[in-house]
This record gives C-alpha cells, sequence and structure tokens, in this order.
C-alpha cells in the first residue's frame, strides 16, 4: 500500500497538471546535417568509428527503406511524418574525451538525471542497479563494469560492443529483426545511433538488475535506440528500461529496436516503463513512438518475459514479440497501458509458436481516459510443427469518461490440432459502486480512481520488479489525473 | 515485391455486355445506380489479402477464373439434388437456378395481408414503389466491393415487404441452386439479390438454401438487404452447402430500428471457398441481435465467417456464438467485430468462438474484435482454439464406447452449442439433420 499513498501524495503534488519531468537541459550538441541520406548514414557510421560491414549493413537497409510504405493498419491517426525534417544525429559535445569516472560528466548532465530520480551516484549501490545512462545517443556513462565483467557479462553501449566484442554483435544483430523487417525498424537499421548492448555468458546469473535509462532531449531530434540482449545457455537476466523527457511542442520520432536471444535454458525478463511527454490536454506535442521489440527463444526451455507499462507518449506503436523457436519455451507478455487526454496507444503483442510444447501467456490490461484511443493488437500463431502448444491470453479495458476509446484487436492462427488457443476480452468501466465505497471512506474521486486502477493492473505490476513497481504506480496515478469530475 | 491491394475487377466487363439485355433497362434510377456500381467496382476492383478486412481469404483463385453470365437454364434434371441438401422447410418457396427464377418450383400460396413477396424480377417489371424507396440504401454508405458488383450484375432476387403489424404466416424458404456448366462452357456467375422490408412489428421468417449441381466452378453471390422498423422481428437462416468446386461471397447488411430484433443463424458445410458476411446495425434504442453460425469444412475447403455488429444507439444487446470444426486440410476463419459506438451506453455485447481442429493440416483463423467508444457498456469475447478434450474422450471410452464414436459424440456436441442458440426449435431442426449428415460423411 505504499507505493498507492505515495501515488496520492503525488497526485496532489501535481495539481499544476504539469509534465513532471518537462524540462530542457540545455547542452551543447553535435549535429549530423538535418534530413536523410546516404551522406547522413555514412556520417553517423564515420563518427562512430564503425567497422566497415555495419557501414555497408545501415546502407542496404537504407536502400530498402526507400522502397517502403509507412504501415497505415494501426488505429493511430498523426500527421504525416516529414523525415527530411529531422535531425538523425546529435551527441553530447564532450563525447571526444569520454568521461573516465562520474566527476568528469557534465555537471548539467548531472544535474537532470538528479531530477530524474535516476540512480547514478550513491544512490545506485542503494537500488542495486548498474545504470548505462543514454542521454540522447551517446552513452555517457556507465557503471558497475567491474562487478558484472567479473562475472564474464558484457554491459555497454553498442557503439562500444561494435569496437570491443565485433564479432559477437555481427553474429547476433539483425537476427531477430532483420534489416527488412518493417518500416520503422529498417530506418533505425540504417541510422541507430546507440543503445545497449548485454551478453551474458553461460550458465550465469547476471547478479543485478540492468537497467538503461533513455532520455530524449535534443529538440527535433529523432531517436533511434538499438539493443541487443544475449542469454547464452542456462543464464538469467533481468533488464529495465524506463524513459522520460522533457517537455517541448515539436512531435518528436522515437523508432527504438529491442532485440533478445535466449539460448538454451536461458531466461530474460525485460521490463519496461515508458513515460515520454504524451503531449499537452490538446494533443501539442508529445512524442511518436514506434518501436520494435521481438524475443527469439532459440534453446530449448528458453523464457522471455517482456512486462512493460506505457504511460507516456502521444503515439505508440508497439508490440513486443516472442518467436518460440526452441522445445518447451515459453514466453509472456504483461502489458499496462494508460491512454488520457489525447494520447493514442496500438500496442500488444506476436507469439509466434514454432517449438513443440510451448506456452504463451499474454495479460493486457488498456485504460483510456480523456479523448485517448487505446487498441490492444495481438497475433498468437501456432505452426504446424508446434505440438501441445499452449496459449492463454486476456485482454481487460477500462474506460473512464464517454469520450475515449478501447479496443482490443486479436488474431488467432492455428495450425496445429494438439495445440490450445484461448482468448479472453472485457471492457467495463470503474463502477459507482467502487467508486462510492472508496469516497465513503474518505478518498476524493481522484484518488479513487487511482487507487481502482491500480488494482485492475495488478496483475501485471506484480511481474515488475519492485523498484519499478513503485514507479510505475506513481506513473499511473499521475497520467490519469484530471480523467475525473 | 510488395503485394498490391486490389486484384483486377473479375466480370467488370460483364455489365457493358448484361445492361441491353436487362428486362427492366428502361428504369432509368435503377440503370443509374447500377451504372454508379459498375464503375465504382471496376475502379476499385477486389481485395487482396493486403487488405486488412480480406488477410485470412485470399480470392486469387476466383479471380484467375473466367466466368461468364448465366444465360438460358441448364438442362439439367433437378433431381439429381438430394433432397437432404436443403433445409426441410415448409413454406412459401422461391427456387433460382443459376440466378434464374424456377417458377416451376416456387410456391407462393395465398399471402396474408399487408405482405409483398415477389420475385425482384417481378418486382423490377412493375416498378414498384418498394424497390425504389429502398433498393440499395441499406448498403448505400458501405464499401464492399461484392456489394458494388451485385448491384451492377443482378438479374433476379427476391422481395419480401411487411406492412406495419404484418406476419407472414409461413417461413419464406430461398433456393439457390448453381450448376456447374459442361464440357467447354466458362463456368457461371450469378447475384442474387434479397431486399427484405419489415414495417412496424411486423414478423418473418426466412430460410435460405444454397446447393449445387454437378463438380465444376460456378459463382454465388448474393446481397442482402435487410431493414426492420421498430418492434419487427426478423428470423433469418442461411445454409450454404454450395457445389464442392464452388464460390460462394455472400453478404447479408441488416438495419434495426427500435425495438428491433433480428435472429440469424448460418451454417456452411459447401463450396471450396466461401466468405459469408453478416452486419447488422442497431440504430434504435433496445434493438436486439442475435448472429449464431457454424462451420464444418473438410478436404481443402475453406470457409469464412465475418461478421460485424454496430451499437449506434444506447440500450442495444447483442450476442454471438460461432463454432467451427475443421477436418482435413480445411481452412477456417471466423472475424467478428462488435463496435460501440460514442452515444452507445448501457451496451450488452457479448462474442463467442471456438473452433475444433480434427487433424493435422486444419487450419483456423480467428478475429474477434471489439471497437469501444462508450465508458457505460458491458462487453466481451472469447475465443478458443483446440483439440477434443482427452479427459472427455476418455469417460465415454470407460463407458465401453468406442473411440471413434465417443469422437463423433463429442463433435455432435460441440456444434450443438452453437445450434442450441436458434431460439426457434422448428427452425433448430432441419440444421440440425444437415449436421448429422455432414458428421456421418465425415471419416476419422
Amino acid at each position: 500500500m505504499v507505493g498507492t499513498a505515495e501515488t496520492l501524495e503525488q497526485v496532489q503534488a501535481l495539481e499544476d497538471r504539469k509534465y513532471k519531468y518537462g524540462f530542457v537541459t540545455d547542452i551543447e550538441m553535435e549535429r549530423a546535417p538535418k534530413g536523410l541520406s546516404e551522406e547522413t548514414i555514412r556520417f553517423i557510421s564515420a563518427k562512430k568509428g564503425e567497422p566497415d560491414w555495419m557501414l555497408e549493413w545501415r546502407l542496404k537497409a537504407y536502400r530498402h527503406w526507400l522502397t517502403m510504405e509507412e504501415p497505415d493498419w494501426a488505429k493511430l491517426g498523426y500527421p504525416p511524418i516529414d523525415y527530411q525534417d529531422a535531425y538523425y544525429y546529435a551527441a553530447p559535445k564532450s563525447k571526444d574525451d569520454k568521461p573516465k569516472s562520474l566527476d568528469e560528466v557534465d555537471p548539467e548532465l548531472l544535474a537532470t538525471y538528479e531530477k530524474l530520480g535516476i540512480p547514478l551516484q550513491e544512490q545506485k549501490w542503494l537500488a542495486g542497479v548498474a545504470v548505462d545512462a543514454v542521454f540522447d545517443s551517446v552513452s555517457v556513462a556507465t557503471t558497475y563494469k567491474k562487478k558484472l565483467e567479473e562475472k564474464g557479462i558484457i554491459f555497454c553501449s553498442i557503439s562500444e560492443a561494435l569496437r570491443d566484442h565485433g564479432d559477437l554483435v555481427r553474429q547476433y544483430i539483425g537476427s531477430v529483426v532483420p534489416y527488412s523487417d518493417n518500416f520503422f525498424a529498417t530506418l533505425n537499421c540504417a541510422v541507430f545511433t546507440d543503445g545497449s548492448f548485454v551478453y551474458i555468458p553461460k550458465g550465469v546469473r547476471c547478479p543485478m538488475e540492468l537497467s538503461t535509462y533513455f532520455r530524449i532531449n535534443a529538440s527535433e531530434t529523432g531517436q533511434f535506440e538499438r539493443t541487443l540482449i544475449i542469454a547464452d545457455e542456462g543464464s538469467y537476466v533481468s533488464y529495465l528500461e524506463g524513459c522520460t523527457a522533457p517537455q517541448r511542442d515539436e512531435n518528436q520520432l522515437h523508432a527504438a529496436v529491442v532485440e533478445l536471444v535466449a539460448l538454451d535454458d536461458a531466461e530474460i525478463k525485460y521490463s519496461t516503463v515508458q513515460n515520454w511527454y504524451p503531449g499537452d490536454e490538446n494533443g501539442v506535442g508529445g512524442i511518436y513512438n514506434f518501436v520494435t521489440k521481438r524475443a527469439a527463444c532459440r534453446g530449448r526451455n528458453s523464457k522471455v518475459a517482456w512486462t512493460q507499462v506505457e504511460t507516456g507518449s502521444a503515439i505508440t506503436w508497439k508490440y513486443p514479440s516472442c518467436i518460440l523457436q526452441g522445445d518447451n519455451s515459453v514466453g509472456e507478455f504483461y502489458s499496462v497501458a494508460i491512454t488520457n487526454n489525447r494520447q493514442q496507444a496500438d500496442t500488444g503483442t506476436k507469439m509466434i509458436h514454432i517449438g513443440k510444447n510451448t506456452r504463451s501467456t499474454i495479460i493486457s490490461k488498456g485504460i483510456s481516459a480523456g479523448r485517448a484511443n487505446n487498441t490492444y493488437r495481438g497475433l498468437v500463431k501456432i505452426m504446424p510443427k508446434a505440438e501441445n502448444a499452449r496459449n492463454y491470453t486476456q485482454c481487460d479495458s477500462l474506460l473512464i469518461g464517454s469520450k475515449c476509446g478501447a479496443h482490443t484487436v486479436p488474431y488467432i492462427e492455428q495450425r496445429n490440432p494438439t495445440a490450445k488457443v484461448e482468448h479472453e476480452a472485457t471492457t467495463a468501466k470503474i463502477s459507482e459502486d467502487q467508486l462510492f465505497y472508496c469516497q465513503q471512506r474518505g478518498l476524493s474521486e481522484e484518488d479513487a480512481v487511482s487507487v481502482i486502477v491500480n488494482g485492475f493492473c495488478k496483475e501485471v505490476m506484480k511481474e515488475l520488479p519492485m523498484e519499478f513497481a513503485v514507479e510505475a504506480q506513481k506513473l499511473i496515478g499521475i497520467s490519469l489525473e484530471g480523467s475525473v469530475g | 515485391m510488395a503485394m498490391e491491394r486490389s486484384y483486377p475487377a473479375v466480370l467488370a466487363d460483364r455489365y457493358a455486355e448484361l445492361a441491353p439485355t436487362l428486362a427492366h433497362h428502361s428504369v432509368g434510377w435503377l440503370n443509374r445506380l447500377r451504372e454508379e456500381s459498375a464503375a465504382r467496382y471496376r475502379s476499385a476492383g477486389l481485395p487482396t489479402p493486403r487488405v486488412e478486412a480480406w488477410r485470412f481469404t485470399n480470392l486469387k483463385d476466383l479471380v484467375a477464373t473466367d466466368f461468364a453470365l448465366a444465360q438460358a437454364l441448364p438442362p439439367v434434371a433437378l433431381d439429381s439434388l438430394p433432397r437432404s441438401s436443403l433445409l426441410a422447410v415448409n413454406g412459401h418457396v422461391l427456387a433460382f437456378v443459376n440466378g434464374k427464377l424456377r417458377a416451376d418450383l416456387s410456391t407462393l400460396d395465398d399471402l396474408p395481408a399487408g405482405v409483398t413477396l415477389l420475385p425482384l424480377s417481378e418486382a423490377l417489371r412493375r416498378e414498384e414503389g418498394i424497390l425504389s424507396a429502398h433498393l440499395g440504401r441499406v448498403v448505400e454508405t458501405v464499401e464492399n466491393p461484392f456489394i458494388d458488383l451485385n448491384t451492377a450484375l443482378m438479374e433476379d432476387g427476391i422481395v419480401l415487404s411487411l406492412a406495419e403489424g404484418a406476419v407472414l404466416d409461413k417461413p419464406l424458404h430461398i433456393v439457390s441452386i448453381g450448376v456447374s456448366t459442361q464440357g467447354g462452357d466458362k463456368p457461371v456467375a450469378f447475384f442474387p439479390r434479397l431486399l427484405a422490408v419489415l414495417g412496424k412489428n411486423a414478423r418473418a421468417t426466412i430460410f435460405e438454401s444454397h446447393a449445387g449441381i454437378g463438380d465444376g466452378a460456378y459463382l454465388s453471390a448474393m446481397l442482402s438487404e435487410i431493414r426492420l422498423e421498430e418492434g419487427a422481428h426478423l428470423e433469418h437462416y442461411q445454409l450454404q452447402n454450395e457445389g464442392r468446386a464452388a464460390f460462394h461471397i455472400a453478404n447479408a447488411y441488416a438495419q434495426l430500428a427500435a425495438g428491433a430484433v433480428y435472429d440469424h443463424f448460418a451454417l456452411q458445410i459447401g463450396s471450396r471457398l466461401s466468405r459469408n458476411e453478416v452486419h447488422a446495425a442497431l440504430l434504435g434504442e433496445g434493438a436486439r441481435c442475435h448472429m449464431n453460425g457454424a462451420y464444418l469444412g473438410l478436404d481443402k475447403q475453406h470457409l469464412d465467417s465475418t461478421t460485424f455488429i454496430d451499437h449506434a444507439v444506447p440500450g442495444c444487446s447483442s450476442r454471438e456464438v460461432y463454432k467451427g470444426v475443421l477436418d482435413g486440410q480445411a481452412h477456417g476463419v471466423f472475424q467478428g467485430k462488435i463496435l460501440v459506438r460514442r452515444d452507445a451506453q448501457q451496451t450488452d455485447g457479448h462474442q463467442l468462438n471456438r473452433a475444433l481442429l480434427l487433424s493435422r493440416g486444419a487450419e483456423v483463423n480467428a478475429k474477434p474484435e471489439l471497437e469501444i467508444y462508450a465508458d457505460d457498456v458491458k462487453c466481451s469475447h472469447g475465443a478458443t482454439v483446440g483439440e477434443l478434450d482427452e479427459t472427455q474422450l476418455f469417460y465415454l471410452q470407460a463407458r465401453g464406447i468406442d473411440r471413434d464414436s465417443a469422437r463423433a459424440l463429442l463433435i455432435e456436441a460441440y456444434v450443438q452449442e452453437a445450434l442450441d442458440e436458434i431460439g426457434n426449435a422448428e427452425a433448430r431442426l432441419p440444421f440440425q439433420r444437415l449436421v448429422g449428415g455432414w458428421l456421418k460423411s465425415r471419416k476419422d
């Protein structure tokens, strides 16, 4: 209940209804010329000192991207994006002489993190979190490296990984999300600037939760992160991704790609709290978030669990997926998506069952308030050889107010008679009885909504790592602020 | 590499060929309607699986077939059609062969007062007011190339109109028989049209039996327009038992005024490729819709059931149960959408879709969809796909029933769940017979 109490405080503290993390840090940026061309891509690649094969791959992706059409099947409406009207590379100036220790890090940057509550200093210890903080595009600080190195774990920015572990990156990058996968992923292949790389060696259980905070900062700079996590045989890792962004009016494009590879008996737990600027009450500004996240459960008994709490962004287009290739592999997807004001979310998952005895669970909670639209879109596909595969899907939607929308679009494709697929979906509103009960016990209407919604989401929230769960509970309260009364 | 969103508009050129031969082509408003439809269809073409609504059903085989419009009645003895392939119903009968009326097979006994029931060809000749007032109105704003195709090329069909409070004494049984051509003749295509307008508190029951003679291909593409005024009640039962090389693309659109009830059930067992679409728009408060069905597939059949329920106003309810059984390499598709518009508070909408896969190679694709813009609603859908329950089989076997019989029993019980949704026991019976026959013909 501590979290709930804090939620209430948080809501109280936010009477001005301003986005909590809405501030812009003023740091000199080094930019690629505006617009997208082979030149831009060569610039990015040269800037990062990448091997030739990487540049070739980027260019191959770019040329393919030119032949692609932007997808229009999602239930999203937004003005056309001008891909030439954006900068594709921005790095903090201090990049060339990368800080050896935190003392050397730009104090303004540290102050930014301080405001965000990122435990980059002592708090890291308390939180037990190693942080690979991404400020715009270039990693500026990676901590706990030593401790992880002892175990043979590689946790670094993908640029570093390209330099120091080129073969490993080359072996896996694009193996889950190929360069030609979809419009936004292909764009990412061409112009990604940074991201995280994790390799957990055989039999190693990562001793701490790995975390990257993504920040979008420079105005008009699209963010193209690329994350690659490989869990070798018998290993385990829990990875946290959280994001907040400063407030501004310019719509920002974000097209990240996350690739996970789990080999025999390996397990990856990937948790996200996404709280980018959603735009104001009238839908002005806000992040466009087009993300491709996919996991390959390649080995026997491998397991991947996606947990996401999506409260931010003006547009969310995101379908964390699992390819259950290895026999007995397991995929899980737990999602809370909250949309308020004019936010639009089209999110869900894909579970592709290929191996025998593969299992998947999908729990999705969509909450829609204001004039927002929230869509669950999910695919469960059972291939002919997936003997005894099993899927259970539950999608619940909650509507707050009479001007929002909640939609459920599941796809079931079943090609093996021994497999079982179950799907359930419900839609409801917060009942008058529930509200009355809470209010009668002294809660304001808004607090009551927060408590009820947190209860509605509990099945998903309990899957989050502890420190994330607290933050996420607060976010739920904040996101729905102003939605009743 | 990217696949186009539309196939060429097959049959589009047939309009020019048909236009001068249309017996009723002197009717100006109708010809305009046809011409507009033909033009729209020609430019839109037919959807490929790139179009979301058609992602599970590919019309490429239909598009690749060179169809001709049905000419004179085929010289085929209708005795070759087993009675058991139609619904056994006593009522008024309007029978069509390759889309053309067979008066000799039709029986329109004395109709009660307030009931107009006649073949479309006759209504067109007489230019019934009912046609100019209603034909094309229900589907006016709908984008669906098969609507345009039907409007452009329809030659005959059924017009049923009931005045306020009128009751159709006996069920109307529409029998449509497709006869595939022999030898070198092109496969035929026909486009039956049903227009049913029920005035306030009127009641009627319509059965449709679609069956085929011969092993060849043909295309049967019926369009039904249904308008139910306040408190009207229509029971609408469809059997799709076309020839096994036939294409069946049927569309039914119903509009319900306040308090109207639309009871629908569709059984699909025939054809090589079929798509049965049923749409209901609940436009008046308190309208109710039951949309149920079953699809039983064998061999390489492709059976698509697509439904859409549009809750446009407050206080309406809809209930939907669909069951599928797929054997051999059959491919079943269920797409069911429930839309609850902004004003449609107190909507009660439930949908259940279950499918049973009996063999390796069988496939099912399901897309139950909720699109909801009102908050005070109760909506749910459920979908399951799987095989027969081993514990249930064991239970029956432990009681001395051999495995094959036990399987047959469980499959029957499975389908029965959908049949049970037919509220009218008399209407349920003919479907039960057909399902029973299908189960017997199926080999384990």
